[in-house]
């Protein structure tokens, strides 16, 4: 085993009257006594005992045999605390290779690359307390992210902690996603996160085609390690007005690319103008991502509305998202997700001409005739596509999600 | 008063252990729903003669010491107090100091619940001045409880409980000491004018009426009559005026808050969403709110359901709050029946509002009284601490055993036609769906429906929801499997506390007066 240099304590996690679902630990690693803990604990006499053999099965698996642990807890459950622990550890002896992973308790299913993704929702990566609850809250995504809702100085704790939250937490139905930091970090991230379940990729502040490629070299290297054989997603989001120049180029970089998504604070911030709620100052970048991904066949995403109070707001921004062309919203909050869902849902006469439309075409195809006529009116293709996807979506939404909660 | 509580037990038909004597007192162990039927006579306070007071009403007296002495105060009395004051209830305090400087030991208080503002009072458990508390002990108090420090044992009863132990005579007061926002000189009372307006005085009202002596303490003394007397001055001996009752910005919020958190909202949705989709809410119907978060949550969603539906309730049971006076105000609610007011929105609408109606623990909860308002109600909506998969479910302690509530109006609202607990599966790793709960305070036959953000458990037993929401969308599951699920998260079962086999700290009692379980000391 690795040794450490000195006796020094180093700790990691959160410490504090309004910190929840977390514990702060702090390790000293030593030479001879083996290991000694001590617990304070909200749940002491419920799992004090389940924690010090937890402690003593973490240290083990990473080959350490003497040391003080002072854990303060406040309500960690057992993926946190190893995570903290692991995190702790890794920083008192940074060559330290081996991990601690709980057992995987998530199967994924097929991803498909055009599924619906209309919410995804941010969950800041350091914060365990979100993640539990989260998948409940029905968003078609989650993010975990590392990227800017992490500080610099926890990004290695944050790594460990959504590695070992997407082997423990159960989603529910919502794509998996990781927001990773740029690289050399962001190589880091995806050797942690990549062999656990994750389904997508987002690329922040993405420039350019070569930064696409980049991820996803790095991916298929991870794969390959792993034998992994499912693809990977990339979502790129553009942040800044080189990106949106370059959004064709960005969105046709990889076939694994599933949508482009435009993140307006830092957008706003580069061309150098305040953010408003109307959206009249990026309404240019807005259609013009929407435009690329369109060109390239991708979906196409709209940044997050920030107030979380300012419901009607998030109504009209909606309504006005989906009228310009964008499929999906990112949340900060998940009382977002049900206003974001019914505002994408379709109305009833789009729903209305989709089932005449559906209704004509399978009339066409009985009658092997190859061209579908509504009335006097000819029915392209892409209209029979569009009205088929604008059902499911109503489908979706009149079932109400029955099927998550297991 | 007798330090015994037996350390002998028997299994009573919940399968608990508790003692058959408890603090020297025969109690019967509890029976089962509706088995135990009391018999006997109403107790009755001493005859008085209107000869006796002045005839001119005045009743005042210098303070509250000259009260307490003509009162006849002695160690080993009952005193009585009401917490319409909440945690700004700075009566009590000043009351047992005064009974401190007096010299004067072991009583037994009585309160309808205390608050963290009486945590003050463990040193007069400490010194003897209190001999045990019979109410609700939370935080410190409960923490100096729960470790065995009380000299007496603890009995909790709820509301109804409570009016129904006046009424049958298992705790007769000595002493009723009522704070009163607003009274005049010959003791007439209510809670809904002044400077430390309240809302309804309700829980003193059975004190007020059974208690051999019973004084009126205010801070705002208006000319006779004080209008309304939720507090009748022919029932009052000594009228007391002070500066201060205490602080007012914590006898009612100046707003109630609805939760943020999202599961907690996600839970309240769950709930509006089952009783609209259960067919309960529908043209007349009744149910009772409280002031939780996840209760206001769920009265927003309701509300929003009956507007779109065109639905109006014929009574609301409060706990008010601005809520439910909005509700009153803009016609989706004929009556508010209120035990008490959350917020001062609910104490000017009781005051001027004539569809706003004062109530009282012997209206609405009253064991011994020829019905109540509770069992009468559509749908009650309660939490609770625990729940086991038998729907048997705790209210009083924590997980690690040591009391952290009061039953309040809880066990008598389970007489409701349907009864909801609204809580989350698991709080920071506490898993509340268990397997066994801590403490028994409700047996499961009498919670029909448990809704946490992992789905709703329906109780078997009713068939008749069940069949009624088969076809909905919501994430009707078994209790068992919400259960699971809560431990995989968690990591496994939890622990049992680590409590004394003998010590009991405290009972606590069903509605009808039996002992339906026991708490134990917590050994350090």
């Amino acid at each position: 085993m690795a040794k450490a240099k000195s006796v020094k304590a180093v700790s990691a996690g959160r410490i504090g009257e309004n910190v929840r679902s977390d514990c702060h630990v702090q390790l000293t690693i030593l030479n001879k006594g083996g290991i000694s803990i001590d617990l304070r604990s909200k749940v002491e006499s419920m799992y004090g005992n389940s924690i010090r053999s937890l402690i003593k099965e973490v240290l083990e698996m990473l080959g350490i045999l003497n040391a003080t642990v002072a854990i303060e807890d406040r309500g960690a459950v057992p993926f946190v605390m190893a995570a903290r622990l692991e995190a702790a550890a890794k920083r008192a002896l940074p060559e330290l290779k081996e991990s601690f992973l709980p057992k995987t308790k998530t199967v994924l299913k097929k991803n498909a690359i055009d599924r619906l993704r209309r919410t995804r929702l941010y969950l800041p990566g350091n914060e365990p307390h979100y993640f539990l609850n989260a998948g409940l809250h029905k968003p078609d995504c989650v993010i975990l992210d590392l990227e800017d809702s992490v500080a610099p100085a926890e990004k290695d704790t944050a790594r460990i902690l959504v590695r070992n939250a997407l082997t423990s937490v159960i989603f529910g139905n919502a794509e998996r996603m990781v927001r990773i930091n740029q690289f050399p970090l962001g190589i880091k991230d995806l050797q942690a996160v990549i062999p656990y379940n994750v389904e997508t990729v987002l690329i922040p502040k993405c420039e350019s085609a070569a930064h696409v490629r980049e991820v996803e070299e790095e991916i298929k290297k991870i794969c390959a390690q792993h034998n992994i054989r499912r693809t990977v997603f990339l979502l790129p989001i553009i942040e800044s007005a080189l990106g949106v120049e370059r959004g064709f180029e960005i969105a046709t970089a990889s076939t694994s690319t599933c949508a482009l998504a435009i993140g307006l604070e830092d957008y706003t911030a580069d061309i150098g103008v305040e953010r408003t709620k109307e959206g009249k100052e990026s309404l240019f970048a807005r259609s013009a991502v929407i435009n690329a991904a369109k060109a390239a066949g991708i979906q196409a995403l709209d940044s997050v509305f920030s107030d979380v109070n300012d419901d009607t707001g998030l109504k009209h921004s909606v309504l006005e998202a989906k009228g310009i062309g964008f499929e999906g919203k990112g949340c900060i909050h998940p009382r977002q997700i049900k206003i974001i869902h019914d505002a994408f849902s379709p109305t009833s006469s789009e729903v209305e001409y989709a089932q005449r439309v559906i209704a004509a075409s399978n009339e066409a195809q009985k009658s092997g005739s190859g061209v579908v006529a509504l009335g006097s009116k000819m029915i392209d293709p892409p209209v029979v596509k569009r009205a088929n996807r604008i059902l499911s979506l109503a489908k979706l939404q009149s079932g109400e999600q029955k099927d998550y909660v297991k | 008063m007798s330090n015994k509580t037996s350390q002998k037990f028997v299994k009573n038909a919940v399968g608990r252990f508790v003692p058959e004597i408890v603090n020297g007192v025969r109690m019967i162990p509890f029976k089962g729903i509706n088995k135990y039927v009391p018999q006997g006579q109403i107790a009755s306070p001493p005859v008085r003669s209107c000869i006796n007071y002045p005839a001119d009403g005045n009743k005042i007296v210098r303070n509250l010491k000259e009260a307490l002495k003509k009162s006849g105060l002695k160690s080993g009395m009952t005193i009585s107090t009401h917490h319409h004051l909440r945690n700004g209830d700075g009566l009590t305090n000043v009351l047992f100091d005064t009974i401190k400087e007096m010299g004067v030991k072991n009583i037994r208080w009585f309160p309808s619940a205390s608050f963290p503002v009486h945590d003050y009072l463990i040193k007069y458990l400490e010194d003897g001045t209190i001999h045990h508390i019979e109410g609700s002990m939370n935080g410190p108090l409960g923490r100096f409880a729960s470790e065995g420090n009380m000299k007496g044992t603890g009995v909790l009863r709820s509301h109804g409980g409570r009016y129904r132990a006046i009424q049958d005579g298992e705790v007769h007061i000595d002493i009723a000491v009522i704070a009163a926002p607003c009274a005049d000189f010959f003791g007439n009372a209510n809670g809904v004018q002044g400077k430390s307006a309240c809302g309804p005085l309700g829980f003193a009202l059975g004190d007020s009426e059974y208690a051999d002596k019973v004084i009126v303490v205010t801070d705002t003394l208006v000319e006779f009559p004080c209008v309304p007397w939720h507090i009748q001055g022919n029932n009052v001996d000594y009228v007391v005026e002070v500066d201060s009752l205490g602080d007012p910005s914590k006898i009612v919020s100046g707003t109630t808050q609805v939760t943020k958190s999202p599961d907690r909202i996600l839970i309240a949705e769950y709930v509006a969403r089952f009783v609209e989709e259960a067919g309960i809410m529908r043209d007349g119907f009744s149910f009772q709110a409280g002031a939780g978060g996840i209760n206001l949550a769920f009265l927003l969603s309701l509300k929003e359901r009956m507007k779109s539906k065109n639905i109006k309730a014929r009574f609301i049971r409060g706990g008010s709050t601005r809520y439910l006076t909005e509700m009153l105000e803009g016609g989706l609610a004929d009556y508010i029946l209120d035990g008490q007011a959350f917020d001062m929105a609910g104490v000017q609408s009781l005051r001027d509002n004539p569809h706003h109606v004062n109530t009282s623990p012997f209206t609405s909860y009253n064991f011994h009284g020829k019905g109540n308002f509770a069992s009468m109600l559509d749908v009650v909506v309660l939490g609770a601490t625990e729940v086991d998969i038998h729907f048997n479910a705790n209210v009083v302690t924590h997980s690690d055993g040591y009391l952290l509530h009061g039953i309040g109006g809880w066990q008598d609202c389970l007489f409701g036609q349907c009864t909801i607990l609204a809580i989350p599966s698991f709080r920071d790793r506490v898993p509340i769906i268990v397997d066994r709960v801590t403490t028994l305070c409700a047996p499961g036959e009498m919670i029909d429906v448990v809704i946490t953000e992992r789905g709703i458990a329906i109780n078997p037993l009713r068939q008749d929801l069940l069949s009624k929401v088969s076809k909905s969308t919501l994430p009707i599951r078994e209790i068992r499997d919400t259960q699971n699920e809560v431990y995989e998260i968690c990591g496994g079962k939890p622990d049992q506390p680590n409590i004394s086999n003998s010590d009991v700290v405290s009972v606590v009692q069903w509605v009808d007066g039996t002992t339906i379980d026991a708490i134990h000391r917590i050994e350090k």
